[in-house]
C-alpha cells in the first residue's frame, strides 16, 4: 500500500459503516418508541436516587434487563418479563448494565418493596442476605445517640444494629430507595407474551 | 424481503466490496516477498537481530540462532547505503526520545495507579466490608476508577508512546512538531486527573466506558488531537514509498479513536435503549479500532526487526488489516445478546464476530510463519518474549472472543465473571504484554542507556505471566460456574454468588502478584531515566565481533 488517502479513506468507509449499523439505523429505529402504557416518569426524589444508583456505580453489578423465558430462567427468580425498548423511555444515561454479580434491579421495586428493608440492606447487606458480596453503605448513614424530629431511623436486625445507639438515613440513602422503589416494570406490554416464547 | 435475507444481502455485497477494495490496494498480489515488507529494513540488515534490551551474551546467542538459517551476502557497495540509511534512523530516533520518554513516563505513573486500584477492588469482592467508610472507595467507584486510569492512562500512554516513537523510523523522516505531542500529553493526563477526580467524587456520565463528564471530555479531545498533529506532519514528510503494515494500523487507529470519542460523548443525542447500542458500539471499538491495531503494529514491527526477517506474507498482513478494520467495527451488539434491542443488530454483530476470526487467523498464521525456525530467540531476547507471547494471546482473546458471542455461549457467560476475564485477556495479555515488549525496545533507544538490571526483566516476565495465568484461569473457571448456576432456576441466586468466593480470591492473588510484577517495572524504569547502571559500550546493534560494516553509535 503506498497511498495514505487511500487508506484514511478506507478506514474511515469501515468505520462509517459500523457507525450507520450500531448507531445511526438503531437511533432512526428506536427514535419514534413511545413510553410504555403503565410506565410512570420519574419523580424527582427518584431521579436524585437514580443519580445516587450511577454515582456509586450500582450499574457494575446489576443489570436491569431481564431475558426472555426462552433464553434463561430469569422471569422464574421474580425479576420480571423480558424488557422492551419502551420500558426505558425515561432512561438518561441507560444503566443496562453487563454484570449479574448482584441479581437484576428491574422490578426490585416489586419484589423488595419495603422501604425499611431496602434501607437496612444499603446499611448492611449481610443482615439479611447471608453470603451477599454486596459492599455496604455506611457513608449513606449516620449513626446517632438519639433520632431528631423527622430522622429516618434505620430498622435492623438486632446483632446489627449499634448498640445504644440508633442509625439515621441520610438523603442519599432515601433518594436512592425511593428509585429502587419506583423499579416496577410489571405492567404487561403488547408483545410480551411473544416476545417470552 | 425479510430482515435476515436483507442482512444476508448487505452482509456478501460488503464483503465482496472489501475484498475488490483490498485487491486494488495491491499490484502483484500474488507476489511472494514484496518489498514492502522489507521496508523496515535497512540496506543489508536482513538476518541481523536488533534487540536494544538484550545482554551482550543475550544478543550474541541470539545473532547465532539467526545465522543458522540465514546466508550472509557479502556486497561492499552496500556499506555505503548502509551508513546513510543508519544516519537516517538515529536522527528519526533522536528527534521521537523526548517525546516518547514523556508518554511513557506518564504511562507507567497510570499503570501503577491503575493496578492498585484494580487490586483493592478485586479485594473487595471477597471482602465486602473492606474500607466501605469513604464513598470514594467503594467498589462502584474504585472499580471504575480502574478502568478509566487503564483505558485512557496506561493504554493509550503507552500506545502513543510507542507509536511516536515507530512512526518516524518507518517513515524515515525525523518527527515534525513534536512540540505539539508534548502539550497534548500535558492536556490529556490533566483531563485524566481531573476525570478520575469526578468519578472519585460522585460526578459519572453513567455509561461504562465512558464515565468521564463529557465537559472533561472536551480537554481530551483537544489534547488527542494535539498528539496526532505531529503524526499527520511526518507523514506527509515521509521519505518512503511504501507505507509499512504498523502503519496502517497506526494511521488508522489514530484517526478512529478521536471519531469514537467525539461520538460516544456527544451530549444529549443518545436516549434509552439506543443509547446502550451506542455505548457498546464505542466499548468495543475502543478495544477493536484503538489499542488492538496499535498493538498489532507493534507486534508488526518489533517482532521482524528483533529476528531480523521480514513478515513472512505481506499480503496475509493486508487481508488481515482490511478484515479487521471491516469486521471488527461492527461486533459491539453482541454485548446486548438477550437485551431490549432489536433483533437484528444482535445477529449482525454475531455473524461479525465470528468473522473476526478471518484477520484473527491471518495475522497468527503470519506471526507463527515469520518466527518459524527462530523460537530459539525468545531464550534470549526479553523484548520478544513479551511481544511474541502477547502476540498468541490476542489469537487467544480473539477466537475466545468470537465464541463468546454466539448465542448458545453467550447466554451462560454474559453478566458473568467470565466476561471479566476475557476483558483482560485481550486488553492484558495481549496489549499489555506487547506493550511491555515494545517499551523494552524503545526505553534503550530513548534514553541512550542500557537497562541496569536485565535480571529485572526476566524477574517482570514471570511476575505477570504467573500471575496473570492464575488471575484468567481462576476466573474463567468460576465465571463459567456462575453462569451455569444462574442458568439454573433451582439453585437460589445467592449461590451463584457464593460459589466464585474462591475464584475472586485467586483472583486477587493473580493480581497481586501481576502488580508485584509492575513494581518490579516501575522500579527499572525509574533506575533507567536516572541512568543507574553500566552505561552503554559501543553500538547496540551488531555484535558479532568481526561485523565488516561498523554501525554508528546508539542506532
Amino acid at each position: 500500500m503506498e497511498n495514505e488517502v487511500k487508506l484514511l479513506s478506507g478506514a474511515m468507509v469501515t468505520l462509517a459503516l459500523a457507525t450507520a449499523t450500531l448507531v445511526v439505523v438503531p437511533y432512526l429505529q428506536l427514535s419514534d418508541v413511545q413510553p410504555s402504557d403503565g410506565l410512570k416518569a420519574y419523580t424527582s426524589a427518584q431521579i436524585r436516587g437514580r443519580e445516587q444508583y450511577i454515582k456509586n456505580g450500582c450499574v457494575y453489578c446489576h443489570t436491569q434487563q431481564p431475558r426472555s423465558q426462552s433464553q434463561a430462567p430469569d422471569f422464574k427468580r421474580g425479576w420480571g418479563r423480558a424488557s422492551v425498548a419502551s420500558d426505558y423511555f425515561y432512561d438518561s444515561p441507560h444503566l443496562l448494565g453487563t454484570m449479574r454479580t448482584g441479581p437484576d434491579l428491574f422490578n426490585i421495586g416489586a419484589r423488595q418493596p419495603s422501604a425499611d428493608w431496602n434501607l437496612g440492606h444499603l446499611y448492611q447487606p449481610r443482615a439479611y442476605v447471608p453470603g451477599s458480596i454486596m459492599p455496604s453503605y455506611p457513608y449513606m448513614f449516620e449513626v446517632k445517640d438519639k433520632a431528631e424530629p423527622g430522622d429516618k431511623v434505620v430498622s435492623l436486625p438486632p446483632s446489627y444494629a449499634p448498640p445504644g445507639q440508633v442509625v439515621v438515613a441520610r438523603p442519599e440513602a432515601l433518594d436512592l430507595v425511593e428509585y429502587l422503589l419506583g423499579l416496577d416494570h410489571t405492567y404487561p406490554v403488547p408483545g410480551a407474551a411473544a416476545a417470552a416464547q | 424481503m425479510n430482515t435476515i435475507t436483507i442482512l444476508l444481502l448487505t452482509f456478501t455485497l460488503s464483503v465482496t466490496g472489501l475484498f475488490i477494495f483490498i485487491w486494488s490496494l495491491r499490484k502483484n498480489l500474488f507476489d511472494d516477498n514484496p518489498a514492502a515488507a522489507n521496508i523496515i529494513f535497512s540496506e543489508g540488515e536482513i538476518g541481523k537481530v536488533e534487540e536494544p534490551a538484550a545482554t551482550r551474551s543475550q544478543r550474541d546467542a541470539m545473532q547465532k540462532a539467526v545465522d543458522s538459517t540465514h546466508s550472509q551476502a557479502g556486497d561492499p557497495a552496500r556499506g555505503e547505503r548502509y551508513r546513510t540509511e543508519l544516519a537516517e534512523r538515529i536522527q528519526a530516533d533522536r528527534s521521537t526520545a523526548f517525546v516518547s520518554f514523556v508518554f511513557l513516563s506518564c504511562a507507567v505513573v497510570w499503570l501503577i495507579f491503575a493496578s492498585s486500584a484494580g487490586l483493592v477492588s478485586s479485594i473487595k469482592l471477597h471482602e465486602p466490608d473492606f474500607l466501605t467508610s469513604q464513598a470514594w472507595l467503594t467498589f462502584g467507584r474504585l472499580r471504575t476508577l480502574h478502568l478509566n486510569s487503564v483505558a485512557y492512562g496506561w493504554a493509550p500512554m503507552a500506545a502513543f508512546g510507542v507509536a511516536i516513537w515507530t512512526l518516524p523510523r518507518l517513515l524515515k523522516t525525523p518527527l515534525m512538531g513534536g512540540r505539539f505531542a508534548i502539550l497534548g500529553c500535558m492536556l490529556w493526563n490533566a483531563a485524566i486527573i481531573a476525570g478520575l477526580g469526578s468519578v472519585a467524587v460522585g460526578i459519572s456520565d453513567g455509561l461504562e466506558w465512558l464515565e468521564i463528564p463529557w465537559q472533561i471530555d472536551i480537554l481530551l479531545v483537544v489534547g488527542g488531537a494535539l498528539i496526532a498533529l505531529p503524526l499527520v506532519f511526518t507523514l506527509q514528510n515521509r521519505r518512503v514509498e511504501h507505507l509499512y503494515v504498523s502503519i496502517w494500523y497506526m494511521g488508522a487507529a489514530l484517526f478512529w479513536f478521536p471519531v469514537l470519542f467525539l461520538v460516544g460523548n456527544m451530549p444529549g443525542v443518545h436516549f434509552g435503549v439506543e443509547q446502550a447500542t451506542m455505548n457498546w458500539w464505542f466499548g468495543h471499538n475502543v478495544l477493536g479500532l484503538y489499542y488492538t491495531p496499535i498493538a498489532l503494529a507493534s507486534v508488526y514491527y518489533f517482532l521482524p526487526k528483533i529476528i531480523g526477517r521480514p513478515i513472512q506474507s505481506y499480503n496475509l498482513s493486508l487481508l488481515g488489516f482490511w478484515a479487521l478494520a471491516f469486521f471488527y467495527g461492527q461486533v459491539g451488539g453482541h454485548h446486548l445478546i438477550g437485551g431490549p434491542v432489536p433483533g437484528w443488530l444482535i445477529t449482525l454483530s454475531i455473524v461479525q464476530s465470528m468473522m473476526m476470526i478471518v484477520p484473527v487467523l491471518a495475522f497468527s498464521v503470519n506471526q507463527h510463519l515469520t518466527m518459524r525456525g527462530h523460537f530459539k530467540t525468545l531464550f534470549y531476547s526479553p523484548t520478544l518474549r513479551f511481544i511474541v507471547l502477547g502476540g498468541m494471546m490476542y489469537t487467544l482473546s480473539s477466537v475466545q472472543g468470537s465464541f463468546e458471542a454466539l448465542r448458545s455461549i453467550n447466554t451462560v457467560t454474559h453478566f458473568t465473571h467470565f466476561t471479566v476475564a476475557h476483558a483482560h485477556l485481550g486488553l492484558y495479555g495481549f496489549f499489555s504484554l506487547v506493550m511491555f515488549g515494545a517499551i523494552y525496545f524503545v526505553m534503550p533507544r530513548v534514553m541512550d542507556w542500557e537497562w541496569p538490571y536485565p535480571g529485572l526483566i526476566a524477574l517482570h516476565f514471570w511476575l505477570v505471566v504467573v500471575g496473570f495465568g492464575i488471575y484468567f484461569i481462576g476466573l474463567s473457571i468460576g465465571g463459567w460456574l456462575q453462569g451455569i448456576a444462574m442458568l439454573d432456576a433451582t439453585v437460589p441466586f445467592i449461590d451463584s454468588v457464593r460459589l466464585t468466593i474462591p475464584y475472586l480470591q485467586s483472583r486477587t492473588v493473580g493480581g497481586a502478584i501481576m502488580t508485584l510484577g509492575h513494581l518490579v517495572f516501575a522500579f527499572h524504569f525509574i533506575s533507567m531515566a536516572l541512568r543507574y547502571g553500566p552505561s552503554r559500550i559501543g553500538p547496540a546493534l551488531f555484535h558479532k565481533p568481526a561485523a565488516p560494516i561498523a554501525a554508528p553509535a546508539g542506532a
